[in-house]
């Protein structure tokens, strides 16, 4: 599979402030792509640059095979973008909108009403075309959004946060509709803070803290390699952590109240924090990549 | 100096025309509302000034013509419509666009760039004082103060004039902090422009040193220009000011598009 997104050493700066922070990843053409990290990671400064509207301080970065600050229109061309914030044009209609935005491609008219018809059925805003954008509501909008980044039918679909503050039918809706295009070869490229949303969604995906990126591979795989099989789950406690110091093979991460402990062997773990020290509430479970995100950020992804 | 670096070209595509096509757009959907003020504001001044203050200012004498007041108004009126429209379209407006409605964001998504689109809007700015100055124009020739087949000369004027207030408006959104103080520029540059360039009465009754300052405004050689238009009296006066017109409607332009390029793109 050919790479159609390349970045090496990818460097952003503003200011002082260091966002993006040399990064290298590829995207394979036909995949879904994600981007993991808290707020602030640099993942919207990261997406911005592969959209051309914002320029690279240093290291390179192509699309497509052609260099981002050379070939800036003809990227645009075969991307398609959704926002993480909203932008819709509130001076006209949600039919409007699309029609206006397709102009901006070239498409002709009747092309432009074909598709915008079709794309509003397909995001199930057709009975919402004559309607007014601040009369929908988020997940409408959303799904506007969405279905204005495919009025040019991209090659490469560019999401951010997708389904920020969205309701979990709404965000189901949009997974769906984010697989039916896949399956029709569109690569797509999405951040989010969704561990469940990534881990469904994404063939691959990075995680990035602090604008570098810590961690990155096939989703069950990183979780398999970086939080183990299972992870048990319990207040920090002074007993608890001597008992925990004790495990030779286990590694752990405390993030407030609670501790982490990811391991191979549950069972021992279990049973030995209970027979030899007070315990608090405990939880054994399969590692996630919540844990891996844990492990990796220090951060609990709670919103 | 890097501040030169702004006066370079920028580059600009033949997509900044659907920026333009937007505008229309919205324009023409609320076309009802908008055509008012044009039409209400000069008949206003037209009476305050024109039958007001010109009953008791019947005729005037300026270099070396007599005309009657009215006659010597009409053409400032077309020029402060040519003026407030590009202006406020361009500040105001576009301000409105940029920051709080994120249109600009949205369009640089697409094969448009940011100059594109400030030139789009720039390009929309100069035909709303074209359509204003349309308006007004035949308000004043139903009043008999200006002969119609003249003033149509003014028309193209109007588009030209229109870009240079636009640009004018653009460079404040580009540098202003936020949408309260453009009403610095408004009332330090716009106000006085209005009043002190040969509008309401000729530049040659003030003190010297204030008819230097007012020769800098541009708002200064539009209405010489039109009123030379409307006067049937264009010589070489009129010709220096479209020559002064035409290079600040240029370096203005230049100058808006990458200050606005510096504010957005980062
Ligand atoms: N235009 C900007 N000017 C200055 N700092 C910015 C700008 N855009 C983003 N940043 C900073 O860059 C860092 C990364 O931001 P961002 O890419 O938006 O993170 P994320 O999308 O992962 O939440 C943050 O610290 C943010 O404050
Ligand atoms: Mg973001």
């Amino acid at each position: 599979m050919p790479s159609i997104v390349v970045a090496k050493g990818l460097v952003k700066r503003f200011g002082n402030l260091v966002a993006v922070d040399g990064i290298d990843f590829y995207v394979e053409e036909g995949e879904l792509f994600g981007f993991l990290g808290p707020n602030g990671a640099g993942k919207t400064t990261t997406m911005k640059m592969i959209q051309c509207v914002s320029p690279k301080t240093s290291g390179s970065l192509e699309v497509a095979g052609m260099k981002i600050d050379e070939k800036d229109r003809e990227i645009k061309r075969i991307l398609g973008v959704a926002p993480q914030e909203n932008n819709l044009d509130p001076d006209f209609t949600t039919y409007k909108n699309l029609l206006v935005y397709a102009r901006y491609f070239d498409i002709p008219k009747a092309e432009a009403e074909r598709r915008a018809k079709e794309l509003l059925k397909f995001m199930q805003l057709w009975e919402k075309r004559d309607v007014n954008i601040d009369k929908l509501s988020t997940g409408m909008k959303r799904r506007l959004i969405l279905a204005r980044a495919l009025i040019n039918n991209p090659r490469i679909l560019i999401l951010d946060e997708p389904t920020i503050g969205l309701d979990p039918q709404s965000r189901h809706l949009i997974w769906d509709k984010l697989r039916a295009l896949k399956s029709e070869g569109v690569t797509i490229i999405m951040t989010t803070h969704y561990m469940e949303e990534a881990e469904q969604l994404c063939d691959r995906l990075v995680i990035m803290n602090l604008g570098k990126i810590v961690t990155s591979g096939v989703p069950a795989e990183i979780v398999k390699e970086q939080a183990g099989k299972s992870v048990v789950e319990t207040n920090i406690l002074p007993k608890v952590m001597k008992c925990v110091k004790g495990f030779k093979k286990e590694k752990y991460e405390k993030v407030g109240e609670k501790i982490y402990i990811y391991t191979e062997r549950p069972r021992h773990v279990l049973s030995t924090l209970i027979s030899e020290c007070e315990l608090g509430k405990v939880q054994v479970r399969e590692s996630t990549l919540e844990d891996v995100f844990i492990r990796l950020t220090g951060r609990e992804l709670k919103e | 100096m890097s501040f030169i670096k702004y006066f370079r070209p920028p580059k600009v595509s033949r997509l900044a025309w659907k920026v333009w096509l937007r505008n229309k757009d919205v324009f023409a959907k609320t076309y009802r509302v908008s055509f008012i003020p044009p039409f209400l504001e000069p008949l206003l001044y037209l009476f305050a000034f024109g039958f007001g203050l010109g009953f008791f200012i019947t005729t005037i004498n300026f270099d070396g013509l007599t005309v009657s007041y009215r006659e010597f108004l009409a053409p400032a009126l077309i020029s402060i419509s040519i003026m407030n429209s590009g202006f406020f379209e361009c500040s105001y407006n576009s301000f409105v666009r940029m920051h709080y409605q994120k249109t600009y964001d949205a369009i640089i998504s697409t094969p448009l760039n940011i100059e594109d689109v400030i030139t789009g809007e720039l390009l929309w700015g100069a035909t709303r004082s074209m359509i204003n100055a349309g308006i007004i124009i035949l308000v004043v020739s139903a009043f008999g103060l200006v002969d119609l087949t003249l003033v149509l000369l003014v028309i193209p004027l109007s588009f030209l004039g229109g870009l240079l207030f636009s640009a004018m408006g653009m460079l404040f959104s580009a540098i202003t902090p936020n949408i309260e103080s453009l009403n610095y520029p408004v009332f330090l540059l716009v106000t006085p422009m209005l009043l002190f360039s040969g509008t309401f009465f000729p530049l040659s009754i003030l003190p010297g040193a204030f008819q230097a300052l007012a020769f800098i405004f541009p708002m200064t050689h539009l209405v010489g220009i039109t009123r030379g238009i409307t006067l049937n009296s264009v010589g070489m006066p009129q010709f220096y000011s479209l020559v002064w017109v035409l290079v600040a409607t240029i370096l203005l332009t230049i100058l808006s598009i990458n200050l606005m390029k510096r504010r957005l793109i980062q």
